[in-house]
């Protein structure tokens, strides 16, 4: 086996909602594989915007984006957004969860979308593999509640474990704590990093709570990563 | 694909409330625009199914829609009679097969009297094959004898038996040939056609009542002939207002119609039901236009409807669609997953109205046909209800593009950052 290609990497990217106005402009940024990284910023600093890139759901006007070894931008959006269904997980700070299905329909939906993305169990079935997970996140008694009667930290847990199912290489949290009081964030990280580590995924992980830093392989400052202005 | 209609059954149930309503909005719609059609056709058919059988109806020349008026619907009046020498003639025509006389402009409280004879109760037909039946009694044979309608003797309260007296002229008691009262033999069974709304005598029985008539008046106190006497010694038959014709064959119609129309020897004219009847129903079919006017006014209702139940839940479903797309949901999806709801919910609307609308003639069918003569048919939906079933299942689908195309907008413009 070749080594992995970086999980993430820039060069020169350029984004702008509207032309003129960069929200991005980074001149570099590489995240080698299964490495914990934290991003960190004010809000409005273009944290869920540099996701959103590299997640392919946002297009960069310029410079290179390759996420997994993929060139994002010579990507077709119906590829791009294959690429995320089978080989990304993302969990977002709050409301992951399709309200009207429940836990397990929710954890499985990805594999029921992207056939690839099922093909990555490794022979199990989505069924399975989600109450394997929810073993290890310890929601397998939720397993069929509906979605919406769940606490906040319950459903963030099943994000998690929607976002590892089939062990992507990349996992994407966007503030996934924030709604969470400092004992469940706390033991949330940790069981995040488990699922991590056993998946063998990488993790970007990005908030504005600077006390979660020391957990993280390494510390990356959005507005630092930015070019300065000349 | 699988996925999403799932999906979209699973959102909508687990909105069910708003679905249902929104079904039950479309289902009403569906049910109202194929009532109407019911309603439409029924209304047609019993229309045109007043009179059946008959090839030829002569009068008195005059309008055509005044004798189909006074024949077939009871009417408005004749401005003249015909004689009966000229009615036997025509009757004993080699090309007819039967004809049933009738001789009007006598009443009895409200409703018509009909001089007619025995042809009447044997070849009279309405709704095809449907002919004169009788509920009690017999039909009137001698001359003071009469048989009622099933309205008459329902709205009056008549029985066998009674003695009834008729009036001269349509309208008021006035002048009452009450001289001569005539006894009920019988009562029609019921036809739902204008058959029910008169009394039928004999043509002798008409022109007894009006032997001393001569001038017009009623004949003084003392003058009056006996109707004893006029039973013993019969009296003739003069004339008649207009009669039936049935031809051997249907060909021979349009030529004794020329023939009849002309007569030398009596002006005359002679019209067929049917071409009539269509040329009467496209004056009077405004009221079905209207119908179905209001039927499709309802439907797009239904689907304004859902439109609004669509897009105002859109501002509430733009996290779920950030999610949805952040699973790997391409944008495209996002249109369908709309698109399949409101079809998901126009289908179920459809089928529940196509169910309501047979629930509901299987109800109706009956009272209607007592209470308005109006006979609804209860079968498969007719082609041009499939015509709409398939077309507000179409527009349901379009209508959905609207708000779908502003999900996919929002998607676009969202990507995973839709805040709440």
């Amino acid at each position: 086996m070749t080594t992995a290609p970086p999980a993430i990497q820039m060069e020169q990217l350029r984004f702008a909602y509207k032309a003129g106005r960069d929200v991005l402009d980074i001149p570099s940024l590489h995240v080698p594989p299964r490495e914990k990284v934290f991003l960190f910023g004010p809000s409005g600093s273009g944290k869920t915007t540099l996701l959103g890139v590299i997640a392919g759901v946002l297009e960069a006007q310029s410079g290179a984006v390759r996420v997994m070894g993929e060139d994002l931008r010579a990507l077709s959006g119906a590829r791009r957004d294959a690429l995320r269904g089978a080989r990304m997980g993302y969990i977002f700070q709050l409301f992951n969860l399709l309200p009207y299905l429940s836990v397990i329909d929710n954890i499985t939906l990805p594999c029921r979308l992207h056939p690839a993305r099922a093909a990555r169990l490794n022979g199990a079935s989505p069924d399975a593999a989600a109450r394997d997970l929810a073993t290890q996140l310890d929601i397998a008694a939720l397993l069929h509640e509906p979605a919406r009667e769940l606490s906040v930290g319950q459903q963030q847990r099943v994000a998690a474990a929607r976002a590892l199912m089939g062990n992507p290489e990349l996992v994407i949290a966007d503030e996934p704590t924030s709604a969470l009081d400092h004992d469940h964030r706390a033991q949330f990280l940790e069981t995040l990093f488990q699922c991590c580590q056993r998946a063998g995924s990488t993790l970007l992980f990005v908030s504005h709570d600077r006390s979660l830093e020391p957990m993280f392989d390494r510390a990356l400052s959005l507005p630092e990563l930015q070019r300065r202005p000349a | 694909m699988k996925t999403l209609w799932s999906l979209a059954a699973q959102s909508l149930w687990s909105r069910r409330l708003t679905s249902g309503l929104t079904v039950l909005s479309i289902a009403l719609s569906v049910t109202l625009l194929l009532g109407i059609e019911s309603v439409r056709t029924g209304a047609r058919d019993s229309f045109s199914n007043t009179i059946s059988g008959v090839d030829l109806i002569a009068g008195a020349r005059g309008g055509s829609l005044q004798l189909l008026l006074y024949t077939v619907f009871r009417l408005g009046s004749a401005t003249n009679n015909i004689s009966y020498e000229t009615y036997e003639r025509w009757s004993n025509h080699p090309a007819v097969a039967w004809t049933i006389p009738y001789s009007l402009g006598d009443s009895h409280r409200g409703f018509r009297v009909v001089g007619t004879n025995g042809n009447f109760y044997k070849h009279f037909r309405y709704r095809r094959d449907r002919g004169i039946e009788f509920a009690e009694g017999r039909a009137p044979t001698g001359m003071f004898e009469t048989a009622l309608g099933a309205e008459v003797a329902r709205s009056l309260g008549y029985t066998t038996g009674q003695k009834i007296a008729i009036t001269h002229g349509l309208a008021g008691d006035l002048l009452q040939h009450d001289d001569k009262p005539f006894t009920v033999t019988g009562i029609l069974a019921r036809t739902a056609t204008p058959v029910d709304r008169s009394l039928y005598v004999t043509l002798e029985g008409i022109s007894a009542v009006h032997v001393d008539w001569e001038s017009g008046a009623p004949p003084m106190p003392g003058d009056e002939v006996p109707a004893e006497q006029l039973e013993r010694e019969g009296v003739k038959v003069e004339q008649i207002t207009a009669f039936l014709v049935s031809a051997k064959r249907r060909i021979d119609a349009l030529r004794l119609q020329r023939d009849i129309n002309t007569d030398a020897n009596e002006p005359m004219m002679a019209v067929i039901p049917g071409v009539a009847l269509a040329e009467m129903w496209r004056t009077i079919g405004y009221g079905e236009t209207a119908l179905a006017v209001t039927a499709v006014f309802v439907l797009i209702a239904g689907l304004l409807g859902m439109i609004v139940a669509l897009y105002t839940s859109l501002e509430e479903r733009r996290r779920e669609m950030a999610v949805l797309r952040a699973i790997g949901a391409r944008p495209s999806s996002i249109i369908l997953l709309l698109v399949a709801e409101s079809a998901l919910l126009t289908f179920a609307g459809v089928v529940a109205g196509l169910g309501l609308t047979y629930a509901a003639l299987f109800l109706a069918q009956a009272p209607v046909e007592q209470a308005v003569g109006l006979t609804l048919t209860i079968g498969a939906p007719s082609q041009l209800a499939w015509i709409y079933v398939a077309a507000i299942l179409a527009a349901g689908i379009l209508v959905a593009l609207l708000p779908a195309w502003k999900a996919y907008r929002n998607t676009l413009a969202d990507g995973l950052s839709a805040r709440l």
